[in-house]
């Protein structure tokens, strides 16, 4: 019979922790799926974050570093402008990216650092327990908004790729989702084309916001949740092509 | 050439593959002089966005195998220490250069020693230590450089070197040349890509049952023989000395002209001066309270040394304390009136 899918290699064949409906284990995938399609896994050196991705090491089979939470833009400019040849990314989330390492990204990006960096929006924090992100929508429930989140009170929702596409040191920014098959699809090339830039040498940095869901802190079913994406997020954070 | 540019060269000739810095007073000549000279060696140069993310350039470019360093001033490390934390956790090769100035908060930009605390306990969480070095000359300076580089390597941790304001600020005539590096071990723990090799991972988060614990116990037993092993202390008259002073960089130069002239005057002193702040020379200190002496520990600060000076002497002699803060520095006739003061009841 023949063989007409697999695993990719790079993907390690073993559960995940990830809770049902979350997001992570679908852009893993599309990481993977992406390394292998372009022979790249041997020069490829990847950067886990602090939140529920930081054990991204123990799923994705390429060299990785663990950092501080919210430094990974910087660790990786330091991995980079020694070692132009290799291909660096970064997968970050919400809670790393956009509160704690908000001045990371935006100083990479705006110096055109070489990099690829993967943005898991979920708007919320995962690993510490479903609190408050810059990028939790208006009137969302979390630990930390139990009466859900104010603009009068905790601002309006961070959209980190639009901040992004207005600096001339980044190449490519694209918000993409995984709340279905087609979306998924999408997700995947924005990703690719986020390494092609970077094997490519074109100077810059490449951005690839994803939202993705976290069914447990947003107290909902993941089918509810991927419906929550579509058509509440989406609102606040346009899918597209942004730039590039 | 000043101190700050000296220390600078000296890292390049070491062999240094990048620095990553911001810049804070007074150690500006540093990453100007880098972002000339790196480029001609075909280096790495980059002013970061801050503390923070210079110490975290250094630790991927660590990761990857190079010789990298930062430079900073008191804030400025204050801000690094949750690299140095992770560098420690991550057993990560980095040298740092902390050229100390008055605190605490902004402080004010003259010398101080007031970051001993800080750069011997470790600095930042955790159970952790650095190698420090305290030099107290520019060519001390310039030989700690490749020593600092190859430490850093051989041990896998973060080496301070801790300078001040005036250290890095003054001119002095220096010999600047290439040692030979000691015998490292291959960094096969590099992140350089899984080219036909299973992953590599630099990590610090030991989740696992007693992982934690173990490299804990790991990088104790490291810290116990850089404590055998790695001690450097400079002795000046100390062997018939009834007053001992012990006193460390810049402050340790005024000292030995205090000694000088109170020996001059008849009054047996001696000075102990570490070179290796951490590990701390206990032993020697020691074993100099034996001969029942009296200790007078010298710093500009309100009094940290001191703190090791007394538990190296573990009660067996008198430790006196003589200090100046916010930026001041004592003078010889103020060390040898101390010195003077202690001579009294030994006259007697």
């Amino acid at each position: 019979m023949a063989l007409v899918f697999a695993r990719t290699p790079t993907l390690k064949d073993c559960p995940t922790h990830y809770c049902a409906g979350c997001g992570h284990g679908v852009a893993h995938r599309l990481v993977a799926e992406t390394v292998d399609e372009m022979g790249i896994r041997g020069r490829t050196i990847g950067i886990a974050p602090v939140g529920c991705a930081v054990l991204a090491y123990d799923y994705l089979d390429i060299d990785m570093i663990e950092v501080a939470h919210g430094r990974a833009p910087a660790v990786a400019t330091g991995m980079k402008r020694t070692n132009p040849d290799k291909i660096i990314f970064s997968y970050q989330g919400d809670g790393d990216l956009a509160a704690i390492g908000t001045a990371e990204i935006i100083h990479a990006a705006h110096r055109g650092e070489q990099l690829t960096v993967i943005f898991i929006n979920n708007a919320v924090f995962g690993m510490t327990g479903g609190q408050m992100a810059p990028t939790t929508m208006i009137e969302q429930v979390t630990a930390t908004t139990p009466r859900g989140r104010e603009a009068s009170d905790q601002g309006y929702p961070l959209q980190i790729a639009e901040l992004l596409a207005v600096l001339p040191g980044t190449n490519y920014v694209e918000r993409c989702s995984l709340h279905n098959a087609s979306h998924i699809r999408k997700a995947k090339k924005a990703i690719r084309r986020g390494f092609e830039l970077q094997v490519e040498g074109v100077q810059g940095l490449s951005f690839i916001e994803i939202l993705s869901a976290c069914p447990t802190y947003w107290r909902m079913t993941p089918e509810r949740s991927m419906e929550w994406i579509e058509k509440d997020m989406t609102k606040v954070f346009p899918l597209g092509r942004l730039k590039g | 050439m000043c101190g700050n540019e000296a220390l600078a060269e000296s890292a390049i000739i070491a062999g240094l593959d990048a620095y990553f810095g911001y810049p804070i007073t007074p150690q500006n000549e540093i990453p100007a002089y880098m972002s000339r000279r790196m480029p001609e060696e075909g280096g790495v140069f980059l002013q970061s966005e801050s503390e923070l993310a210079a110490i975290n350039m250094v630790f991927g470019a660590s990761a990857t195998g190079k010789r990298v360093m930062t430079s900073s001033s008191s804030p400025g490390i204050s801000l690094m220490q949750e690299g140095i934390s992770y560098l420690a956790g991550a057993e990560l090769p980095a040298v740092v250069v902390n050229v100390m100035r008055g605190g605490p908060g902004l402080g004010n930009i003259a010398p101080s020693q007031g970051d001993y605390f800080q750069a011997t306990r470790g600095g930042g969480h955790g159970d952790y230590r650095t190698i420090v070095f305290g030099p107290s000359t520019v060519q001390e300076l310039v030989d700690c450089m490749p020593l600092a580089f190859d430490l850093a390597d051989q041990y896998r941790m973060t080496v301070m070197i801790l300078a001040d304001g005036i250290l890095g600020q003054m001119m002095e005539p220096v010999v600047l040349e290439k040692k030979p590096r000691r015998k490292l071990p291959a960094k096969d723990w590099a992140l350089t890509g899984a080219e036909g090799r299973e992953q590599h991972i630099v990590r610090s988060l030991l989740l696992k049952d007693g992982a934690l614990e173990e490299l804990n116990c790991k990088l104790q037993a490291k810290y116990r023989k850089i404590e055998r092993e790695e001690v450097i202390c400079e002795e000046y008259a100390v062997e018939d000395a009834e007053i001992v002073v012990v006193a460390y960089g810049i402050a340790a130069r005024i000292v030995r002209s205090a000694v000088e002239r109170a020996r001059q005057e008849g009054i047996k002193a001696g000075l102990i001066r570490p070179v290796t702040l951490w590990p701390f020379p206990t032993k020697q200190i020691s074993e100099a309270a034996d001969e029942m002496k009296v200790f007078l520990t010298v710093e500009m600060s309100c009094g940290q040394m001191v703190e090791d000076v007394k538990l190296a002497v573990a009660g067996k002699a008198p430790v006196v304390f003589y200090g100046r803060s916010g930026g001041n520095v004592p003078s010889v006739d103020d060390i040898l009136d101390r010195i003077r003061e202690l001579s009294v009841p030994a006259k007697a």
